[in-house]
């Protein structure tokens, strides 16, 4: 739990320095024109952006529960660590490369290059889906060497991280179909902009989880 | 985003807007349906689990009396009965239903930030309530693993509902963990992001403060329960063995091996805890401004109480493993988790003199809410001080597992959240039907809650210091009990089906109070906040009318010395009238 109670403190403490920050030197009982002029907005980035932060504070702990669970099962005498597949390589390349390839579209979308963008988001959507793919066929690899879901946990625990992996990584498929729809369509090109920019930060957050769990895969 | 559309539409055209009973009602995005909607369903599936409760109590008061009511229903009755009051009535009511009402409306917003995701949460919630419910009627029935559905008895042959009740159990949790996503991000943005001009956060109302951090505790929070829900999923279904380990079940070798059930505990707790937190939180917070109101004096030491939510908020996720003296641990951990759990006692202690010293020499209106609201004082003292005893080790081991601390968490979070519930809904139901409801059945409803539940719950302490067990569905003839607890059992089941009846009053009041009460007028109780202001009473679909409002003051500047009006709404500038403490300064 120790992965998890670090984690949890670092956001706590960041939560609640920055209420804190708000809270001092403050007598909301005395009239306050400068407060009379606030404009209401905590943070001057967009909604959508406070969102999705939020939401990556709660995968994080997410991904963070699993590790803290993996660790713990790691300690009984049963567990016999597994022999990667090699193709996993190939999938940390391929997701390397669909993040810089959201990085880049979203360049294109700052620019205005339509063009560039719909380019941009043939190549990253590709990539990722290459590495779902790669993914898949890791398990088909396992499942051919023996090692099943049933016959160790740490079997179970590759099965189930890539998946809940996967999963977060085909939501951000969704919101990237949405966004390739509406560069073909010509729609809205503030919102397709938001969308790109949103989604380029979920890439990297993706790939920053995968790195982590595959770090922690290989070493144990 | 739907809501600015709506804030650019004028306001005729908006008065006329044809919609049909089905947008309207059903698929709304406004978030004053959404949050009737989680509370019509929270309160639904409470009174399942209220009627529950007094099937156990029949068995418990007057033990073989009843053939209806074998072992194993008991244990589903306990199971369903814990999990749905803690999850699917109070998680839900307070944040769904309180926090989708009150937030844009005391924020000074005109929705929710994302509405369409707010719309989701609460079908989503329908839906785990749905396959929750489903339980009851698979075969082999409802799981009565107890609600900590600790493993390996959860999955293994002998408990009941280990075919599909648990199943059916472990998918409702994860489906309502999805749901409470889409609600808290949009709770949490909103908060952040939407308030109106003037509204600092600290010019908030507790109630938000209360709410808000509850959700941030609920979204970091039951990601622990969701991976112990899919891990022990992939233990029933899969045959994985995270949790399992090998052990003989009815009398047959099981094929796990080697899991560790003491990892699922850990799980399970941490989400546990912080879930009492999750339900306490909006409860202080509420009650924090119907207490201001109805002693017509500003809260005592506003900041103090911010900081305490901030405090007991941060401290929550540290105090799980004191769920799990028994479990056996280290006893430097012990140490630790009792250190920490009579810490956040001081944050919580100073809530308590807070809201005392806010009704000192208050103004005080003995209505309705604020009965409930001082009953709370009493019930969560109560509550509050057994936790102490419950918190150290060397206490904690001889009253485990008996009904001392069964009272105890009633007393904390189940009697005292719940009268913060009524507290609210009397205190807010003229706001959302533009209707007053009976003052005299709700002091029927009131008195007869308070000392029903007294009656229920005050003994139950004594019998856990008997050394009564819980959870047994019979104790059978031991030597330890004197006869005299059975009577005291029998009493107290007693209570508990005046108690359970006592709620049709409340009932009944609301429904007819609704259908045919007096008209409330847009601020009945004189109070500050921004949901007292609105143009429409009901407030109508974007809140404000054309204009947002603005804020100049604090939400508690009643009985300013020197006022002729008892309160001053939060809209007033100050340069009309002075702001509490400035003591006929105007600023111009």
């Amino acid at each position: 739990m120790t992965v998890t109670l670090i984690f949890l403190a670092v956001i706590m403490v960041t939560v609640i320095t920055w209420l804190l920050r708000q809270t001092l030197n403050v007598q909301p009982w005395v009239s306050d024109p400068v407060a009379d002029a606030a404009s209401g907005k905590s943070l001057p980035t967009h909604t959508k952006t406070v969102g999705l932060t939020t939401f990556l504070a709660v995968a994080t702990s997410l991904f963070a529960l699993f590790v803290s669970a993996y660790t713990l099962r790691m300690q009984m005498v049963d567990w016999r660590p597994l022999t990667e597949p090699n193709v996993l390589w190939l999938n940390t390349a391929l997701l390397v490369l669909a993040s810089v390839a959201y990085h880049w579209t979203r360049s294109q979308a700052v620019k205005g290059n339509l063009s560039g963008l719909k380019i941009g988001l043939v190549l990253s959507g590709t990539l990722s889906i290459l590495f779902l793919a790669g993914q898949y066929s890791a398990w088909g690899d396992l499942n051919e060497s023996g090692y099943y879901l049933t016959s160790n946990p740490a079997n179970a625990f590759f099965y189930l991280l890539t998946a809940v992996h996967g999963i977060h990584l085909l939501g951000g498929l969704y919101v990237w179909a949405r966004s390739t729809v509406s560069a073909w369509r010509g729609g809205d090109a503030a919102a397709l902009r938001l969308s790109v920019e949103l989604c380029t930060v979920y890439w990297h957050f993706l790939l920053f989880v995968w790195l982590v769990l595959f770090a922690l895969l290989l070493s144990t | 985003m739907a809501y600015v559309a709506i804030a650019d539409r004028d306001h005729d055209e908006e008065h006329h807007d044809p919609q049909t009973f089905i947008t309207k009602y059903v698929y709304s995005q406004d978030h004053k349906v959404i949050a009737i909607q989680y509370g019509v369903i929270a309160i639904f599936v409470g009174l399942i689990s209220m009627g529950l409760s007094v099937m156990m109590r029949l068995q418990l008061g007057f033990p073989d009396q009843f053939s209806l009511i074998t072992p194993e229903n008991y244990y589903q009755f306990v199971t369903m009965h814990g999990m749905i009051m803690v999850v699917y009535l109070l998680t839900a009511l307070f944040l769904g239903g309180f926090g989708n009402y009150l937030i844009p409306l005391m924020c000074g917003s005109r929705d929710m930030v994302f509405p369409f995701m707010n719309m989701l949460s609460v079908w989503v919630y329908l839906l785990s309530v749905i396959i929750l419910l489903a339980s009851f009627f698979v075969p082999g029935g409802a799981t009565g693993a107890g609600w900590t559905l600790y493993p390996p008895h959860a999955i293994s042959p002998g408990t009941p509902g280990t075919d599909w009740g648990i199943i059916l159990m472990l998918v409702s949790l994860a489906v309502f963990i999805v749901a409470f996503t889409m609600g808290g991000l949009n709770y949490v943005t909103t908060v952040l992001q939407a308030r109106c001009k003037g509204m600092t956060m600290m010019r908030l109302p507790l109630s938000v403060w209360g709410i808000f951090m509850a959700t941030v505790l609920g979204l970091l929070a039951f990601p622990a329960l969701l991976v112990a829900a899919v891990m022990m999923l992939l233990d029933k279904i899969l045959l994985t063995s995270f949790f399992m380990p090998a052990i003989i079940a009815a009398g047959e070798n099981v094929s796990y091996t080697g899991g560790t059930p003491i990892l699922f505990q850990h799980l399970f707790w941490f989400f546990g805890h912080p879930e009492v937190y999750i339900v306490a939180l909006p409860a202080f917070g509420m009650v924090s401004d119907v207490l201001a109101t109805h002693a017509r004096k500003n809260i005592f030491g506003y900041r103090m109480m911010v900081w305490a939510i901030l405090a007991i908020g941060g401290l929550s996720f540290v105090v799980w493993a004191h769920h799990m003296y028994v479990s056996g641990m280290n006893p430097y951990f012990g140490f630790f988790f009792a250190t920490t759990t009579l810490i956040i006692a001081v944050p919580t202690a100073l809530k308590v003199y807070n809201w005392v010293l806010t009704l000192w020499q208050g103004n005080i209106h003995l209505r309705v809410p604020m009965l409930f609201a001082i009953a709370f004082i009493f019930t969560f003292i109560h509550g509050g001080l057994t936790g102490l005893f419950l918190g150290n080790v060397i206490v904690d081991l001889p009253l485990s597992d008996t009904y001392f601390v069964v009272a105890h968490f009633h007393m904390v979070m189940g009697v005292s959240p719940v009268l913060v519930v009524f507290a609210s809904i009397y205190h807010w139901f003229p706001k959302m039907s533009g209707k007053m409801f009976n003052e005299t059945l709700g002091r029927w409803h009131f008195w007869l809650t308070f000392l029903g539940t007294y009656s229920i719950y005050l003994p139950m302490h004594y019998l856990g210091f008997l050394g009564v067990p819980r959870r047994y569905f019979a104790m059978g003839n031991t030597d330890f009990m004197p006869a005299s607890a059975q009577t005291l059992n029998a009493s107290m089941t007693i209570a508990a089906i005046v108690v359970a009846l006592a709620q049709f009053i409340f009932i009944y009041n609301m429904i007819t109070s609704l259908r045919s009460g007096k008209k409330a007028g847009p601020n009945p109780w004189g109070a500050t906040s921004l949901e007292w202001l609105t143009p429409d009473t009901p407030p109508k679909h974007g809140n404000w009318g054309d204009d947002l409002p603005v804020v100049h003051r604090w939400a508690y500047d009643y009985s300013v010395p020197g006022q002729e009006q008892d309160f001053t709404p939060q809209t007033v500038p100050a340069s009309e009238v002075p702001v509490g403490r400035d003591h006929g300064v105007t600023h111009s």
